[in-house]
Order: C-alpha cells, then sequence, then structure tokens
C-alpha cells in the first residue's frame, strides 16, 4: 500500500491507465508510431520543467515563471545564429543557452542580493523579456532552424526512436546524477530542506540558489531551440503556454512546491502524463472546452490523490 | 497541549509603513502622469481613468485577502471571464428587461461566491497546493466560460450600460462604486476576522495552534477574492457592453502584481488592501505614461516591463527600511 502511494508509481500507473483509455478510444494511441510523437512533445516538457524541478527543490517559495518568456528568446536567438544552417546547429544552442542562462542568472541575483521573493521577480522579468522579443522581432517570427536539427528531432534515429528522446534521456541522467551524487545537486536539497540549517553547515546557500535559477533559464533555453527545430520557425510568444504546465510537471511528479524533497525521475514521469492526456483529450471527439474542462477536473484529481499538504496538528 | 501558543503579535506600525510607501510610488507615477499628459488633472479624464482602473482595483482588493492568508489565486481572471459570459447570456437569455438586469447581477455575484467557494474548499479544506489548484480551476473555469460563449460577443440591453456610464448628479457611479469599495476595504481592515487573516498568513500553525479558525478563514478569504472578481467582471460588462471570454485572464498576474506594489507580502501576514488599491492604481498610471511618453510604438512593452519590475523590486527594497 505504502508503494502504491509512492507518486512515481501513482504517475507511472496514470500512464498506463491513460494508453489503456486511449487505445479503447482511438485505436492505434498506443501504437508504436503515436508514442514515438507523443514522447517528442513529452521531451520538451521534460527538458523546461527540468530547470523549474531544480528551483523548486532549492525551497524558499521558489518558482521560475519566467520560463516561457526565455523559452521564446532562446527560440528566437537559435534561429537567427542558425539561420537554416546545419553548419551553424551547436552554435545556435550555445548562443541560446548563454543568452537565457544570463537572464536566469539575473533572476538569481535580484531573488538573492536583492531578496524579491521569486514569483515577483521572475514574473517581472517574463515581463521584460517579453517586450525585448517585441523589439527585436517587431512581432513577426524570426529566425529558421537548421534542417538537419529538424531531422534529428522528428524522424527516427536508432531503433524507431528519434534523437530528441537520446537527448531527454540524456539529459535526465545527467541531472539525476547530478541531483543525487554531486556536491551542488545535494547542496539544492540542503537549502530547500532548511536554509539556515545548510547556511551554518557550510553549505553556499546564495550560490547555490543563483545556480538554479540560471540552470532554469538555460533549460528554457534548451527547450526554444528544441521547440524551433521541431517546428521549424515559432512566434514570440511561443512559450507562454509551457509556463504551468512546468510546474504541474513537478508537482504531479511528487516534488512539493515548498521544495526539499522530490527529484527528476518524478518529473519524467509528470512530462509523459500530461502530454498523454493532453492528446487522449486531443483524440477524443470532443469540444475544445470540454477538453480544457477536463483536463482541469482530472489535474485536481491528481493533486486529490497525492498533492496534499500534512494537516495542522496542535 | 494544555497550553496554547502566543497569538501572533499585532503588527500595526509596520502596517501603516507599507501604505505610505506604496502611496509614494503612486504619487510619483501620478506626477510624471501628470507632466507627460496635463489634461490628467481635469475632473473629466481622472474620471475616465478610473473608470478604466476600476476593474483591476476590484480583483486586486480581493486577491489581497487570499495573499494575506497565505495563499494565491491564480483563477481570479478565469473567474472574471466565467462570470462576464454567464451574465451577459443570462440578460440576454432572460429577455433584456429591467428584470432580467436585476437577475444577472445577483447571478454574476452569486457565481463568483460559488467559485471562489470551490477553492477554499479545494485548497484549504482538501489541503491542496494553492498555486498548482488554483491554476487548475482556472481551466475549469475559463472552459465553462468557453462552452457559454465561445467567442466574444453578445450585447447587453441600453439600460446596463447607461447606467453604468451614468451617475448621481455630477459624480460618475464608477467614482461611487470606487469609494464604496475603498470604505468596505477600511470597513474590513477594523474587523476582527481581519486581524485574524493576518495572523493566520503571518504564523499559520501558530494561529491554528491558538485556537483561531484557520480553515474557515482561509475559505472565506477566497470567497472574497471570488466575489471582487465577480463585481470587477460586472463592471466590464458595463465597459464594454458586451461579453468576451478571453478578457478575463491577463487579470490574475496583473492583480498579482498590484498587490505586491501594495506593499503586501506574498509569503502572507503583512500588507493590507490600501496598499494593494494603489498598487492597481500605479499600474494604470504606467500605461498611461508609457502611451503618453510617446515611445516607439514597439519599446512600449520593455519600457512597462522595466518600469514595473524596478516599481516592483523598489517596493520590496523600501519596505524593509
Amino acid at each position: 500500500m505504502r508503494l502504491l502511494r509512492h507518486p512515481l508509481v501513482l504517475a507511472g500507473l496514470a500512464i498506463l491507465a491513460l494508453l489503456a483509455i486511449g487505445e479503447a478510444v482511438a485505436p492505434g494511441f498506443a501504437g508504436a508510431g503515436q508514442l514515438r510523437s507523443q514522447f517528442v512533445i513529452a521531451a520538451m516538457l521534460g527538458v523546461i520543467a527540468a530547470g523549474q524541478n531544480l528551483v523548486i527543490l532549492a525551497g524558499r517559495e521558489g518558482i521560475d515563471l519566467s520560463v516561457g518568456a526565455m523559452l521564446g528568446l532562446g527560440a528566437l536567438v537559435a534561429g537567427n545564429v542558425m539561420d537554416g544552417d546545419n553548419a551553424m546547429i551547436l552554435a545556435g544552442l550555445g548562443a541560446a543557452v548563454a543568452v537565457t542562462g544570463a537572464f536566469g542568472l539575473l533572476n538569481g541575483l535580484g531573488i538573492t542580493i536583492l531578496r524579491i521573493p521569486p514569483l515577483v521577480m521572475t514574473l517581472g522579468m517574463a515581463g521584460v523579456i517579453q517586450g525585448l522579443l517585441i523589439i527585436l522581432t517587431s512581432g513577426r517570427p524570426s529566425g529558421r532552424a537548421a534542417p538537419a536539427l529538424t531531422r534529428f528531432i522528428i524522424d527516427p534515429l536508432v531503433a524507431g526512436i528519434p534523437g530528441l528522446v537520446f537527448v531527454w534521456a540524456g539529459l535526465a541522467v545527467l541531472l539525476i546524477w547530478f541531483l543525487r551524487r554531486s556536491r551542488a545537486g545535494l547542496n539544492i536539497y540542503a537549502i530547500g530542506t532548511n536554509q539556515e540549517a545548510a547556511r551554518l553547515s557550510g553549505v553556499p546557500v546564495t550560490a547555490t540558489r543563483v545556480l538554479v535559477f540560471a540552470l532554469s533559464g538555460a533549460f528554457s533555453g534548451i527547450t526554444g531551440f528544441l521547440i524551433l527545430g521541431y517546428t521549424q520557425s515559432v512566434f514570440i510568444g511561443v512559450g507562454n503556454a509551457y509556463v504551468l504546465p512546468s510546474i504541474i510537471a513537478v508537482v504531479i511528479g511528487g516534488t512539493p512546491l515548498s521544495g526539499g524533497t522530490g527529484g527528476y525521475t518524478g518529473t519524467i514521469a509528470g512530462a509523459i502524463l500530461l502530454t498523454l492526456l493532453q492528446s487522449l483529450l486531443n483524440a477524443m471527439a470532443i469540444e475544445p472546452f470540454g477538453r480544457q474542462i477536463i483536463f482541469g477536473l482530472v489535474l485536481i484529481g491528481l493533486m486529490l490523490i497525492y498533492g496534499r499538504q500534512d494537516r495542522l496538528r496542535v | 497541549m494544555t497550553e496554547a501558543a502566543a497569538p501572533a503579535p499585532e503588527s500595526r506600525p509596520p502596517l501603516r509603513i507599507r501604505w505610505a510607501l506604496a502611496f509614494v510610488v503612486f504619487a510619483v507615477f501620478f506626477a510624471v502622469n501628470a507632466w507627460l499628459q496635463p489634461s490628467l488633472l481635469t475632473a473629466r479624464v481622472l474620471t475616465s481613468n478610473l473608470t478604466s482602473f476600476l476593474p483591476l482595483v476590484l480583483v486586486a482588493i480581493g486577491q489581497t485577502y487570499v495573499v494575506l492568508a497565505g495563499d494565491i489565486d491564480l483563477s481570479a481572471g478565469a473567474i472574471i471571464a466565467l462570470v462576464n459570459v454567464s451574465v451577459v447570456t443570462l440578460i440576454e437569455q432572460a429577455g433584456g428587461s429591467g428584470g432580467a438586469i436585476a437577475l444577472g447581477l445577483a447571478a454574476g455575484i452569486a457565481l463568483g461566491i460559488l467559485c471562489g467557494l470551490l477553492n477554499g474548499l479545494l485548497v484549504a479544506v482538501l489541503r491542496l497546493q494553492a498555486i498548482v489548484t488554483t491554476f487548475a480551476t482556472s481551466i475549469v473555469f475559463g472552459g465553462i466560460a468557453l462552452w457559454i460563449l465561445p467567442q466574444a460577443g453578445g450585447s447587453v440591453p441600453q439600460a446596463y450600460w447607461r447606467g453604468y456610464a451614468g451617475g448621481l448628479g455630477p459624480v460618475k457611479l464608477t467614482v461611487i462604486l470606487f469609494l464604496v469599495a475603498l470604505g468596505t476595504a477600511i470597513l474590513f481592515s477594523r474587523m476582527r476576522w481581519y486581524r485574524h487573516l493576518l495572523a493566520i498568513g503571518g504564523n499559520r500553525l501558530g494561529a491554528f495552534q491558538s485556537g483561531l479558525a484557520v480553515t474557515r478563514q482561509r475559505v472565506i478569504s477566497y470567497v472574497l477574492c471570488g466575489l471582487f472578481a465577480a463585481l470587477a467582471a460586472l463592471c466590464l460588462v458595463g465597459e464594454t457592453a458586451s461579453a468576451d471570454p478571453l478578457l478575463g485572464p491577463s487579470f490574475t498576474l496583473t492583480s498579482i502584481s498590484a498587490v505586491v506594489l501594495g506593499g503586501t507580502a506574498l509569503a502572507g501576514g503583512r500588507g493590507g488592501v490600501i496598499g494593494s488599491i494603489l498598487g492597481a492604481l500605479t499600474l494604470g498610471l504606467i500605461n498611461n505614461i508609457v502611451f503618453f511618453a510617446k515611445l516607439p510604438y514597439v519599446t512600449q512593452d520593455l519600457v512597462k516591463g522595466l518600469i514595473i519590475l524596478a516599481a516592483l523590486a523598489g517596493g520590496i527594497l523600501g519596505a524593509r527600511r
């Protein structure tokens, strides 16, 4: 029974249930071709949720509402550096990560040194970046993905699995290792659990907190780069649809918003779960508003199962 | 447990300081606006500004109660959307008479309260995390709004928007509504439950242990937020004379900005409604300033974003002195 209440087990069961329902509603839903495209979409949510995961783990009301704007910025920078040239793919990725990482760093500095609450700082930063995007593009789509990048992301690479999914898997292994085995990763849990205790035991609290926000920026930039590759050109508001889903993937993956506990394994399950749910609703022949209502109700249901906080005790 | 923990101490002095700071920020932006737009200081322009800021002022008041209790309501904008389309549709279906308008107003307010109650039950009674839960309910409310009215449209009878644009003698109805909202907020802040709300937001466990009805107070704060969001929606109907399911959502994050600009701590327990009202007015003035500064169109959003970020950061830094 205890095992059943583990977020990861629950998310896994929910994923299997969604696949079964999907197959019953729309035969072929759990087929290889469908699953492949599902995983590509889940990977993009999974990468942006990785940064969100680190920020939330570090606690102190950690949350990053600027990931969507940074995603748009990353896509814009990558697209203009690449401009359809296969030789510039890595340069495009590097430029996107450098720029969004720098904005993430600014978030971190504002939150630690000026002590602005994360929600306020990242909300304000999102407004600034959106304004910057309008100036840079005059509101028109700008920049093109390199054709090889698009093929890498969509087409099967090995054993019918697209390259993007391997990238996500590699990133996941790295991140899980980082969180469980590296000093910096353990520091994130330490400041998320009890910042004062962490400080007293010599954890560089400020540096760690700045790091998680910078990494969140970098992961948003990577996601922008990937989405650009997936859709070939993007509009500046592309990231807005990712902000709250990135938080929800983390929370239904078992990392509470209070931080200090959880990890990326659950977030992977959360990202897959959210993606399957969306696509199941799309596969069902119901009106868009009906899909939206069911989506919201399922989220509340998921939260009811294991997103509950402890009862206040005397 | 034989002895109750000490109740959270009163925090009157810092409360006033926060309010004063929000006022200084407001005054600075007001002066800049008046400098760029000399006609601001006429009664007509002041009234029309107040009319366009009123919906945000109302949502910001409601959001403040939730934030003071240590929670947050990301569904306020969706409640506005839902009430907006419901009221217009209901008045149309009921025939558009005076009675239909009264029915629409009452139903809109009841609907807002109901939405707030649902949020309160999920967050306070079932103990779900506020940010994610109210985001989920916002998806549901927004979906129902689209179900009722898939795209902007509909219209309310002339009596509705004529009445909204009217007034008592020379004083516009919107000015009266603003003053009533302000008066209600001041009245509420002198009541006992408001003190309890501050205590709960400041130290939830401590408040619970000293016997305060924590769960009930948190539900009440969500109900108030739903109520004020509904009032904002009714004002929007009066202003636009039609319904738009996509009009509401932008109010959610703006209302939180207004609350923070007003000096209320997002962690709960410190701040107040008057600050939020000033914060909402300040955000409206920033829009005016960016418009009247005659900046190139493409740079307006960046300048606005930078001013808001600076004002938020400045307010938080100033409050700490």
